[in-house]
């Protein structure tokens, strides 16, 4: 039986893997609290000779208390969260210079166009690959999404990211890879019958490796 | 004034009791209880068709490689040669969510408890609209045929989610499913129309006809719940009931309101779509809440605790609710600036209910705990709350819900809140009122089989969904095998297969329960859990117009073990507190 998160080896999914910790031990300690209570006020309180009910309406000091308390943990996980979803989300704070692809979604594949040895989009050495995305290790790429038919969802476990595609519209998505090696990418959002198909493979190489790759396709796909 | 025209419309119909045909009594009636009663039967007959339905799913999760036992039956265009065809998975997954929130759970609570509860428990004689109560149940009825019809037209049930989002739900050329997805559509249209014929009922009769002296500060908590309820309903199923049309228009006659090749935005369905369905997930829940802490304070023999503080809770609930719908869309390419916004107002949201949760458990401290059935499953319903509440902050902070979204940590999310919360909440209520209804008791001994069944087996299914969900196993997915980090979790989904199975096996045992005691179940009195309020003081079934004399009410709606009151340890709302008898209360 495997209930873990899968290894991760991206820099966003370190923050990502931390807040899922913390809000795990938050909630375990409020579940063991709430559960603990319930079982305890069972047993305690159960109806039996002589036991009589307390008369009470409640208690506005409790009721501060557990107001005020949830309401501050809650502002600090959402100040933090909010801080961690900025920085890997929005496109202000994406890396400068980033290696930029193109992803586009389709009922059931993912094509990907490479910017090619000029590392630029949209420049005629660009060339397109179905269902293989390769990327240097240690160095943040930009994923340009985009979907032709209906929505998918770009999703890559190991790698911590996750981002819809959508018909008429270009989301940028930024994330890197700390480690060589071959992952998944999977579709995340209902597409259609092909949806629990609709994978493709993620391949990190070394910085070099990467350039002697897009070098073998470019002229394979040349010829 | 408005308990006098009340007064005066209840003699009306009781003056026309005799004269009733069997048509009007039992099939088109306008008396409240009985509508209530037909609501009660049709969702309970969609409860148990929406788990045939994940049955099925679950079948093809665990054991994808293997024919399905008695796939023969199916046509072709389900089953082929004995597999379950993805199109056909995609169908059951539509349909099951579909089913489950807007012919089950959602007419449960609302359909069954408000119809039935807010005259009883507010001491008038009927609603404020018979007639308009009638149709919101007959509107109802060829939503369901068309529902169940839809399986069966050429391409199949709608397949693009529960949540249909366009332009997957849009382009019939895209699924296979055209006639399918408009019938959907147009059920939706019809089912809109019926919880905004009842939410105007509800409202009008809260606002207008409680008996004397029952204020707005001594209702039930469960009245509360619903006529906050009501108007959640009539603000967001509009809101569906038109963007469903915009996209049946979208499928039919050529408008492009969610396709870009035309104009539009696959957005703008998700923004309707969130702005009607996050009020809806307190729909589903807020009439749970309060049946809850209704039961939970006559189980505990104690008051609620902190009854204006649950009040205020619903309250700010029901307002937040309206501005937290962009938490379903973190990763759906909305602009990631508004990710803060709702991420703050949705862990503000999580404040009422830690609040509620809180005075449920104070409402059992130092109480006098009886176990009958009702309490059983309302005390398993704050416990499986709890965890779907908690399990709510996993994904309420962005960051997180970039990897756990559209895994089955979501799946595990919504089913401890709709299956461990609404249903329930849903049974203890169905156990509560069922003397009222029927005039019988349910029996206690298969009352308690069935409770603790369902809490092992539901834990059983559910719970593991947290684990495959953190192993990343995608939502909707027809098949798990063939992805490298999902090969671990076989076994887990087995286990929750066979555990779904049996959960399945508790509903029958239900089923029995409730037609067995229908007929032959004890005789029930007017009031068998020595309760408060005003249902309980009137003849368990209510005569049709339900009180020869509309009560009057003294006090707050929860007085149980008053110190003042000797020879029992509780007060009914029409008895009088300061007189020595209860019985010189009427």
């Amino acid at each position: 039986m495997d209930w873990a998160l899968p290894p991760n080896y991206s820099t966003q999914g370190i923050v990502i893997d931390q807040l899922f910790w913390i809000i795990f031990w938050l909630t375990f300690a409020a579940f063991v609290l709430v559960e603990g209570g319930i079982l305890w006020f069972v047993l305690k309180y159960r109806n039996r000779e002589g036991h009589t009910a307390h008369y009470t309406h409640g208690s506005n000091k409790l009721e501060v208390i557990w107001t005020v308390i949830p309401a501050i943990v809650f502002a600090v996980l959402g100040a933090y969260s909010a801080g961690v979803w900025a920085n890997i989300k929005n496109p202000d704070n994406f890396p400068e210079d980033a290696l930029e692809f193109l992803v586009v979604g389709k009922q059931f594949e993912w094509n990907i166009t490479y910017p090619g040895m000029d590392r630029q989009l949209g420049t005629a050495d660009d060339f397109i690959v179905r269902n293989q995305f390769h990327m240097p290790v240690n160095e943040p790429v930009i994923v340009n999404l985009e979907a032709e038919d209906v929505i998918h969802s770009f999703f890559i476990p190991e790698l911590r990211v996750k981002q819809d595609a959508v018909p008429g519209m270009t989301i940028p998505i930024w994330f890197d890879a700390t480690t060589t090696g071959d992952f998944e990418i999977a579709c995340a959002e209902l597409c259609g019958l092909g949806h629990y198909r609709m994978a493709a493979s993620v391949t990190v190489h070394e910085s070099a490796d990467f350039d002697a790759w897009q070098a073998s396709q470019a002229t394979a796909q040349a010829q | 004034m408005a308990t006098i025209v009340a007064e005066a419309t209840g003699q009306a119909i009781l003056q026309e009791e005799h004269e009733q045909s069997f048509l009007r009594k039992y099939i088109f009636s306008t008396d409240h209880k009985v509508i209530a009663i037909q609501f009660l039967f049709t969702t309970l007959f969609f409860l148990a068709v929406g788990g045939f339905l994940a049955m099925m799913m679950r079948y093809q999760i665990a054991w994808p490689d293997q024919p399905i036992p008695g796939g023969g039956i199916f046509p072709e265009s389900m089953v082929a040669s004995g597999y379950i065809l993805p199109e056909f998975y995609n169908s059951l997954v539509t349909m099951h969510g579909s089913i489950m929130v807007f012919l089950a759970i959602m007419p449960m609570l609302v359909g069954v408890y408000a119809n039935y509860l807010i005259p009883l428990q507010l001491g008038t004689h009927d609603m404020a609209f018979p007639r308009l109560n009638m149709y919101s149940f007959w509107v109802m009825v060829p939503a369901g045929i068309l529902t169940l019809a839809s399986f069966f037209v050429v391409g199949g049930a709608a397949g693009a989610g529960w949540t249909l989002y366009a332009p997957l739900s849009a382009r019939p050329d895209l699924t296979g499913v055209a006639l399918g997805q408009q019938m959907w559509l147009v059920a939706i249209v019809l089912i809109g129309l019926s919880s905004i014929f009842g939410s105007l009922n509800y409202i009008t009769t809260v606002i207008n006809m409680r008996a004397p002296g029952m204020t707005w500060f001594r209702m039930p908590l469960t009245i509360w719940a619903l006529f906050i309820t009501a108007i959640l309903g009539l603000l967001a199923m509009p809101v569906l009931s038109a963007a469903g049309i915009m996209l049946l228009f979208d499928q039919t006659i050529g408008t492009s309101f969610f396709l870009p090749e035309g104009g539009g935005q696959p957005l703008l369905w998700q923004h309707l779509f969130w702005f009607f369905g996050h009020p809806e997930v307190y729909i589903l829940i807020l009439p749970a809440m309060g049946f809850t802490s209704e039961i939970l304070s006559v189980g505990s023999r104690k008051p609620v605790f902190g009854y204006k503080a649950m009040v205020w809770a619903i309250i700010g609930i029901a307002f937040l609710g309206f501005i937290v719908w962009g938490h379903h869309m973190f990763q759906s390419g909305m602009n990631p600036t508004l990710g803060l916004t709702f991420t703050v107002s949705t862990l503000f949201i999580a404040v009422p209910s830690a609040i509620k949760t809180f005075n449920w458990m104070g409402t059992m401290w130092r109480g006098n705990l009886h176990f009958h059935t009702p309490m059983l499953f309302a005390i398993g319903f704050v416990a499986m709350f709890a965890i779907g509440g908690l399990s709510g902050i996993f994904m309420a902070s962005t960051p997180v819900d970039i990897y756990i979204h559209d895994t089955y940590f979501i799946v595990a999310h919504i089913h401890y809140v709709l299956f461990g919360g609404s249903l329930f909440a849903l049974f203890a209520a169905i156990y509560f009122w069922f003397p009222k209804m029927f005039g019988r008791m349910m029996n206690e001994k298969l009352g308690k089989i069935h409770f603790w069944t369902t809490m092992i087996f539901f834990n059983l299914v559910f719970f593991p969904m947290h684990g495959v969900g953190m192993v990343g196993m995608m939502r909707r997915i027809y098949d798990s095998t063939g992805y490298a980090h999902l090969q671990g979790i076989g076994g887990t989904n087995e286990l929750m297969t066979w555990s779904a199975f049996a959960l399945y096996a508790t509903g029958f045992l239900f089923a029995f329960n409730f037609f067995w005691s229908i007929f032959k179940g004890k005789k029930a009195e007017a009031n068998p859990w020595n309760a408060t309020t005003l249902e309980w003081q009137t003849p368990s079934p209510p005569k049709h117009g339900n009180w020869a004399e509309v009560p009057v009410v003294y006090h707050g709606p929860h007085e149980y073990s008053h110190p003042g009151v000797t020879d029992k340890d509780w007060l009914a709302q029409n008895e009088r507190p300061d007189l020595p008898s209860p019985a010189g209360g009427h």
